[in-house]
């Protein structure tokens, strides 16, 4: 009987072998991510040729062809053959896209420079520059005094800026809202159109949750009827009915109609994103709140609306995002926004070439969608850091 | 003791102030009496309003003649016509726009939604990119932007693209086909609807008999099969004829055929691409919902994957899709509105500007106007709430 030996015993280990070169790298991902299988090639193909088909075109014009603003740049060269985006016509009528009519300066426009510049609407940007200080610590999470910058933004700073704006007290000059435009004019009305929906938003949330069935009844059809109709109509309604539901011979800025409008609007809305949160919350915290011996507001204010509105963040936020985007749809009632502002400028004969007026519009589209996307980055952000993970 | 059984008998009784009950009637006779006191004194302003501004009021008006054209129209429509015909018109036109929007958006909309979840990275990105951009630029700037590039890209009328000489594309719109059936075409189109009730009884049937029996039927393609062989069998014996009225160049314009202006192509364009964006990402959340071991479990069972998608996913995607998807159809109506932007002649172009400029009713157009659209929404809100009650999971 022989003996049986191993032919073979390994004595050290084997050095590490890189990965096949089909599935690292830039190889691997491509193959399983764009070539896995025929279908997916196929689609990867169908994919390349679209991009292929749509990207040189769009860049040429947004990037290749366009006319950037420069010494020497003229209409004219917006009106070549084969010229692309007019980026020329969009600089020079910015500071009109930003603050309409709104009137210069008198000292300050006959200065130069940069700071001259900024100064000429020196009244418009302090209502920027004050309103970005205020928002930035309000959104950054971490950042203390939530409660104290919520009343400093959300009471006090449109205060500061109907002063600011509209003038008539501390030697400023006045201004009449026929004279504000442009980008200054879509923001106030997203700031005006928040700072009411909201706490609107909120009463008739809690109205409808309400037991008393008459309360209930009417947020519900207040609710129910706004959101049923389109805001065009709203506006339509709010500009043409308001001035004969004053008293007569009382006439209602047209600015503040379509505040109104948006206004109550959004407010619909907003309590049924507000009515969200209420019913997400476990019945416990209303009994616990109830078995403390508070009040119905108390209870409100100190136990359920602050969790209530927490969970709900996101959602404000994405209703806000509507909002800021239905802001548009007051070009129509002749209020000048910055679509109104981009339009009128697109008449203007000055810069009259064939792409004057699609540039026009890209850039206005440009603008919303950065502030749409970043609102919507937030929200997301948001959601991850509130979801704690225990969901009831 | 004596007082812990007195206690045990009857609640403490608050006093008369204290009562909830009491209280929840006082706060809602100041509400009520709140909201009344409201509508007096905007209704007495109203009137006042109207009385020194010399306006009639009432309804009289929609008998009266219009005397103004409305360049695309369903129903025979002229400046003669009474103003409730001008109302039927834009009303009519809205439908067309919303319904055939809704069809196209909410294809457009499965396919990225389905796009976005594709495991194949080019697809997956270009149907993210595509979402982000559409839905965070505001709908009437989309209108404007795609009518300039309608307007200023499409050839004029004399360079109009052309297919087969029967569909035509210029700067002014899109012209097609007019079918003109003779009367015997009628025994075509009833053999059609007749097939149509007969693709439902087969699909009833089939389940019936899956049911009973475990064994298939070819459902979709025998009812493809009826619904095109039924009416052509009896288009070909009948003989009758179906002849196409062609758009033809006359003068400076195309006549004939089915024309569709380009404030229609563009609106309808402006509404699928913006609402197939927001579909997509509520298919795509939808299918997410669906817990993976669903997927695993009828792997398991042996299901192919036509019919893991069809048996088991989709049907428990829906149920998350269907309520957000209806308000994203009431959107798409609400948001043809917007029509008015652009010029085409929907309710509120024709209805709420051209004739309440001329009459100067405005309580009485607002009004008509809000409540066409809110009936609009509740009648499509019953009838998705129908659906969804029938499709909700049946729990045990």
């Amino acid at each position: 009987m022989a003996k049986k030996y191993l032919a073979y015993i390994r004595k050290e280990i084997v050095p590490e072998q890189p990965a096949p070169i089909a599935s690292k790298g830039i190889v691997g991902w491509a193959r399983q991510n764009l070539f896995s299988s025929i279908s997916n090639t196929i689609m990867t193909l169908a994919g390349m040729a679209f991009l292929l088909w749509i990207l040189p075109p769009l860049y040429n014009f947004i990037f290749g062809n366009a006319v950037w603003p420069g010494e020497g740049v003229t209409v004219e060269d917006c009106r070549a053959k084969g010229a692309g985006a007019c980026w020329a016509y969009i600089d020079s009528r910015m500071t009109f896209f930003i603050y309409g009519f709104f009137p210069k300066d008198a000292y300050w426009v006959t200065q130069e420079g940069f700071i001259a510049s900024i100064m000429t609407y020196w009244r418009v940007n302090a209502v920027f520059a004050v309103g970005t200080l205020l928002l930035v610590p309000l959104m950054w999470p971490g950042l203390p005094h939530k409660v104290l910058n919520a009343i400093l933004f959300f009471v006090v700073y449109p205060v500061f800026v109907f002063f600011m704006l509209t003038g008539g007290v501390f030697g400023l000059e006045e201004v009449p809202t026929i004279k504000w435009g442009g980008l200054t004019v879509t923001l106030i009305i997203g700031l005006v159109g928040i700072v009411v929906s909201l706490p609107l938003g909120i009463v008739l949330a809690l109205g409808r949750q309400s037991k008393m069935p008459i309360v209930k009844g009417m947020s519900i059809m207040f609710i129910e009827v706004w959101r049923a109709v389109p805001l065009i109509t709203v506006l339509f309604m709010a500009s043409v009915m308001l001035p004969l539901f004053m008293p007569v011979g009382m006439t209602i800025d047209k600015l503040l109609r379509a505040l109104v409008g948006v206004s109550l609007f959004s407010a619909a809305y907003m309590a049924e994103v507000v009515r969200g949160g209420l019913q997400a919350l476990p019945k416990g915290q209303f009994e616990a709140a109830a078995s403390l011996g508070l009040n119905y507001w108390k209870s409100m204010s100190f136990i359920i609306l602050p969790q209530a509105l927490k969970h709900v963040i996101p959602g404000i936020v994405n209703s806000f995002i509507a909002l800021f985007k239905d802001t548009s749809l007051v070009a129509i009632v002749g209020i000048f926004d910055l679509l109104r502002a981009v339009q009128i400028s697109n008449l203007n004969l000055d810069w009259g070439s064939k792409n004057q007026a699609i540039t026009g519009y890209i850039f206005a589209a440009v603008v919303f969608w950065a502030f749409c996307f970043s609102m919507s980055r937030y929200s997301i952000m948001m959601e991850k850091r509130l979801d704690t993970g225990h969901r009831n | 003791m004596a007082d812990l059984k007195r206690s045990q008998k009857s609640a403490p009784k608050p006093s008369f102030i204290n009562d909830p009950k009491v209280r929840g009637l006082f706060y809602q006779f100041v509400v009520m009496a709140v909201v009344i006191a409201f509508v007096y004194v905007v209704a007495k302003n109203t009137a006042a309003n109207l009385a020194a501004q010399n306006k009639s009021t009432g309804f009289d008006f929609f008998f009266q003649a219009s005397g103004f054209d409305i360049f695309f129209t369903l129903i025979p429509y002229d400046r003669a016509s009474y103003y409730w015909e001008a109302f039927v018109v834009g009303m009519l036109n809205t439908l067309l726009v919303s319904v055939i929007g809704i069809f196209l958006a909410a294809i457009l909309g499965f396919i990225l939604g389905i796009a976005r979840l594709s495991n194949n990275w080019i697809i997956a990105k270009l149907a993210m990119v595509y979402v982000e951009i559409l839905r965070n630029v505001p709908l009437l700037l989309q209108l404007f932007l795609w009518y300039t590039v309608l307007l200023k890209t499409l050839p004029g009328v004399k360079n109009s693209l052309e297919w087969f000489g029967a569909f035509v594309l210029n700067n002014r719109g899109l012209y097609i086909p007019k079918p003109m059936p003779d009367a015997t075409f009628n025994w075509v189109i009833i053999t059609f609807l007749i097939a149509v009730a007969g693709a439902f009884a087969l699909k009833y049937w089939a389940k019936k008999r899956l049911e009973q029996t475990g064994n298939r039927f070819p459902v979709f393609w025998s009812s493809i099969g009826l619904l095109v062989g039924l009416p052509a069998i009896v288009w070909l014996v009948s003989g009758a004829n179906l002849a196409f009225e062609m758009p033809t160049l006359q003068g400076f314009n195309y006549k004939g055929g089915l024309s569709l202006p380009s404030e229609f192509m563009a609106l309808l364009l402006g509404l699928v691409l913006y609402t197939a964006a927001f579909i997509a990402e509520i298919v795509r959340s939808g299918i997410a919902a669906v817990d993976k071991g669903q997927t695993e479990a009828a792997q398991s069972l042996g299901l192919k994957d036509g019919d893991r998608l069809r048996l088991v996913i989709i049907p428990q995607a829906m149920r998350v899709i269907i309520p957000p998807l209806t308000s994203q159809f009431l959107n798409l109506t609400k948001n043809s509105s917007l029509a008015a932007a652009i010029g085409y002649p929907d309710l509120v172009s024709v209805f709420m500007l051209t004739t309440l400029n001329q009459t100067g009713r405005a309580v009485e157009i607002v009004f008509i106007t809000m409540m066409v659209y809110l009936i609009l929404s509740l009648v499509t809100s019953a009838f998705m709430n129908w659906y969804n009650a029938r499709v909700a999971m049946v729990e045990r």
